[in-house]
């Protein structure tokens, strides 16, 4: 059962990625991500990992891309135009994924599948965040500040003069 | 092995008992929900007005020879309401986005019957050793779930508007989305005090905290009253349990609660796009907003999804700041006598005690759906930088500043 959810979900999540790029109209781009998204929060809960998967959805499906929808569409912006192919561009990119390739290949067989997976987290709502704050409490503060740093230079950009 | 015994191995016994409470959860209590709230609100504002509001349709015996209708105070509305909605023409103009618009009602609906799997509607019930709590999921993130899933309810409307490629629809879709994002935050930080109490995230035992402790929004809670003393009108030994369930800690935790319960309760009305937050669908300016451009059941979904949503919003703040599915005299599903009549056995006397528990849930439920209808038709709109001003400058700073009170109390107040 729990097999046969993960090829459902992951094949999901991957085929709606792949819509993401090949799919013409932005809002349907938008939308195809949304379900990419879910698939993946599907597949952390067949992990057991209830919290990840669910703030999975809450933050990038829920929020994130509620507000790329709704650029989108403020702006209007058209269906594409199939374009010319760009050489060089081209070239770039199958080189970055030959090399992204190259490095599963690499780094795979270096995972011990046979190793069985940490124990199951009771509460992984508590576990998560005794972490966050205990041992990684330096870099969650540095993200906090980070990301102060950010909506400090939106607001920034966001006024109507500068000066 | 037979097929009963099958029946009762507990992995299968839950299997079974969780499709029959999901099919009795749905078709059995929400939708008729949803449709006594769509005759409620008509019959309700039909008072605030003074008129009669609906009345006359029953059951129609006319057809059958007889003399006289039976009219049962127009509670007919209830089903011929949806039958006619369901015979209008599906009128798809010509300039929509055909996908889209085909699936924008579905996407409105589904979150907010998807909600309710979280709620729980009653106590554990146990069946021997077996314990089956009245609720589709017992899961540890609860409320998590709720937000998650409720932040998913956006798209429809916005798809609506945006699909119906017409210009007030899409006004109203814009100004949906907005407005749901901007009340999430305060929604989302309003409720951190409970989990500061409570010390969990899963609802059920949310309640059962509620129970022992006292409701969220009440401060005086008695510590052991029952049934027996109310029966018997024991009065010392009431006062006795009130006087056992005071503590200061409680006292002043209450501004907080309330602080809290308030900001949820407004925060609630704009996520289910209810008057007074109600701009995405404001008549006056918007014709009807994202659903302009929809008839017959594409239209009913997005009626269907609203008022789940309202179900489910009240659910969701009875479980939290109202004790859910208790009562502090009635007894759990964890009692094994139904006022000590002998032939009903204990797993028997734990399900009527769970059906009771269940009763009281969607009492208070109707009580909050109610409040709903009722500011519906008392307060006016706010106008659109107001609703935005009053979420961003005031609820959010609100909420935030709440979760500091409740745990500056939480740590220093310890009796």
């Amino acid at each position: 059962m729990e097999v046969a959810l993960f090829w459902i979900f992951a094949a999901l999540m991957l085929g709606f990625g792949a819509a993401v790029i090949f799919l013409k109209s932005p809002v349907s781009s938008a939308l195809s991500l949304v379900v990419s998204f879910l698939g993946l929060a599907a597949l952390f809960l067949l992990l057991d990992a209830f919290f990840i998967g669910i703030i999975q959805v809450l933050v990038y499906a829920g929020a994130v891309m509620v507000l790329f929808l709704f650029i989108i569409m403020l702006l209007d912006l058209k269906t594409e135009r199939a374009r010319k192919i760009n050489l060089p561009a081209m070239i770039g990119g199958l080189m970055v994924v030959v090399g992204f390739v190259a490095l599963l290949v690499k780094l795979l067989p270096s995972f011990d599948i046979a190793k069985p997976a940490l124990a199951r987290p009771v509460n992984d709502v508590a576990s998560v965040g005794m972490l966050l704050f205990s041992d990684y409490n330096l870099p969650f503060q540095v993200i906090g500040v980070l990301l102060l740093v950010a909506t400090v230079g939106v607001v920034l950009l966001s006024r109507k003069e500068l000066k | 092995m037979n097929l009963s015994a099958l029946a009762m191995q507990p992995e299968i016994f839950l299997a079974w008992t969780s499709i029959i409470k999901t099919l009795v959860i749905v078709f059995g209590i929400v939708l008729p929900i949803v449709s006594l709230t769509v005759f409620a609100e008509r019959k309700v504002c039909a008072f605030i007005q003074d008129r009669v509001g609906p009345n006359r349709v029953g059951l129609p015996t006319t057809i059958l020879g007889f003399k006289k209708d039976i009219r049962l105070l127009g509670l007919g509305q209830m089903i011929a309401d949806p039958i006619k909605l369901l015979l209008k023409e599906n009128f798809i103009p010509n300039s929509v986005n055909k996908f889209y618009y085909y699936i924008a009602p579905k996407l409105a609906m589904i979150p907010a019957l998807l909600v309710l799997a979280v709620l729980p509607f009653g106590p554990n019930v146990f069946f021997g050793d077996i314990k089956v709590p009245l609720m589709v999921a017992n899961v540890d993130i609860g409320i998590l779930w709720v937000f998650a899933i409720s932040s998913l309810g956006v798209y429809g409307i916005v798809l609506a508007g945006w699909a119906s490629n017409s210009k007030y629809p899409f006004l109203g879709g814009i100004r949906s989305s907005s407005q749901m994002i901007s009340y999430e935050l305060a929604l989302g930080l309003s409720v951190i005090p409970v989990f500061l109490i409570v010390g969990t995230l899963n609802m059920q035992e949310i309640v059962v905290w509620q129970r022992e402790n006292g409701w969220m929004v009440a401060p005086f809670w008695p510590k052991g009253f029952s049934l027996e003393q109310l029966l018997h009108g024991d009065f010392a030994a009431i006062g006795a349990s009130f006087a056992a369930g005071f503590s200061v800690q409680r006292l002043l935790i209450w501004v907080p609660m309330l602080i809290s319960f308030i900001v949820f309760l407004i925060a609630m009305f704009a996520e289910t796009n209810r008057v007074p937050f109600d701009l995405p669908e404001a008549e006056q300016e918007l014709v009807g907003g994202y659903h302009t451009e929809y008839s017959s059941m594409g239209f009913a979904l997005f009626f269907l999804g609203e008022y789940a949503a309202m179900a489910a919003g009240s659910g969701v703040i009875v479980t939290l700041f109202l004790g859910g599915w208790s009562l502090p005299f009635i007894p759990d599903g964890s009692a094994t006598s139904f006022f000590g009549i002998p032939f009903i056995p204990a797993w028997g006397a734990s399900l009527l005690w769970g059906l009771i528990g269940m009763t009281i849930f969607l009492a208070k439920i109707a009580a909050m759906l109610f409040l709903f209808i009722w500011v519906r038709w008392t307060l006016p709109r706010f106008r659109y930088d107001q609703l935005m001003k009053l979420g961003w400058y005031f609820f959010f700073e609100l909420a935030l500043v709440n979760i500091f009170i409740t745990a500056l109390i939480l740590a220093l107040v310890k009796f």
